[in-house]
């Protein structure tokens, strides 16, 4: 599968890794080549310098045959906007986005968006830890 | 009204002292301390420190009875947010946002924002207005219509120069509003009237008909 990553900090570097390593075609945009530093040596996708959130990068990273689009920066709007970019302007398949605020990934996972919280996940996470 | 700013900037700032001179009720929602500080020192107690992005804030400052909410920082994709909240969590009728990238212009109408303004287009057309030599220049675009209006200057060497209006092939939807003669005298054009050299025409068009206009007027 065709797969756009936005953002290669340590989430980004290691999904990518991942995929790539399963053999699925990977693009890692991000606006700092500094960045690409943690990929992996051994992969072999395609690293692009640029912000997912214009409409020209997201091409020159080939969204028009993604299958899957991820948004992954530090930024919840900058999330969200490359997200919409991306399903709504290139109708890719399937788009996930990070979105840290927790009522903010609710408000638009009912808009459509498949949003994750890392705050949420965290936190359920830590609490059955420390009930076990 | 009640309407609520996001973003305490110049634009802000200025945009703020002008809803509140119209007799509006006005929230600033801002997330520097200083500039809320500044902002109540100037204006009264009117400016609100939070993230407009966040619903938490925007339920604080009783975002559900807006009538509009103007999102004006420096970012285009916090504006974006800020009306999405706005529009889906509160149902606030009227969104408007300031827009950086006026690429993104589509998209945000896509996305439930009412009005996007552009600084940068709106620079440009003003800079467009002041060249001289411009062919074509955009005077206002009619929201929603997909119209606009231009002006259209005929320079003594066009080939249209004595030709009357109804010999031009007009590019479809496009009307001649008025032409504006060098003793600044306005007419508006029949079919009879004679296009004449330093006429400034005013007209209403399509955006994708703008060029087919532009040589229908002035000759290839």
């Amino acid at each position: 599968m065709k797969i756009v990553i936005m953002g290669c900090g340590r989430v980004g570097a290691q999904l990518a890794g991942l995929l790539d390593a399963e053999g699925h075609a990977v693009t890692v945009l991000d606006i700092d080549s500094y960045s690409f530093r943690r990929l992996p040596p051994e992969f072999n996708g395609t690293a692009l310098i640029g912000s997912g959130a214009d409409e020209e990068t997201l091409k020159k990273a080939g969204i028009e045959e993604a299958d899957i689009f991820v948004a992954l920066t530090q930024g919840d709007n900058r999330n969200v906007m490359a997200a919409q970019i991306a399903k709504h302007i290139f109708n890719v398949p399937r788009v996930v986005c990070r979105i840290y605020d927790p009522l903010r990934q609710e408000l638009y996972n009912t808009l459509g968006l498949e949003a994750i919280s890392p705050t949420t996940v965290f936190v359920r996470i830590l609490k059955e830890k420390l009930e076990s | 009204m009640y309407i609520i700013v996001v973003g305490g900037g110049r634009v802000g700032y200025y945009l703020t002292k002008a809803l509140l001179d119209e007799g509006h009720e006005v929230l600033v929602v801002e997330k520097s301390a200083i500039v809320c500080e500044s902002f109540t020192d100037l204006l009264g107690s009117i400016c609100f420190r939070g993230d407009g992005c966040e619903a938490a804030t925007l339920a604080e400052v009783g975002t559900a009875r807006a009538d509009m909410l103007i999102a004006v920082t420096g970012d285009d994709e916090d504006n974006l947010v800020a009306c999405q909240v706005a529009k889906h969590k509160f149902n606030v009728p009227r969104t408007i946002a300031r827009l950086r990238n006026p690429q993104r212009e589509n998209l945000f109408k896509k996305l439930g924002v009412d009005v996007t303004v552009s600084s940068t287009n709106i620079i440009l057309e003003h800079i467009e207005e002041e060249v001289p030599t411009h062919p074509l220049t955009h005077l206002l675009e009619i929201r929603d219509k997909g119209l606009e209006i231009v002006e259209v200057k005929i320079p003594p060497d066009s080939t249209t120069v004595g030709k009357p209006v109804k010999e031009l092939s007009l590019p479809p939807g496009s009307i001649l509003s008025l032409i504006i003669r060098k003793e600044r005298k306005p007419i508006v054009p029949t079919a009879n009237t004679i296009i004449q050299a330093e006429d400034q025409i005013i007209a209403v068009t399509k955006p994708e008909s703008e060029e087919t206009l532009r040589i229908t007027l002035r000759g290839a």
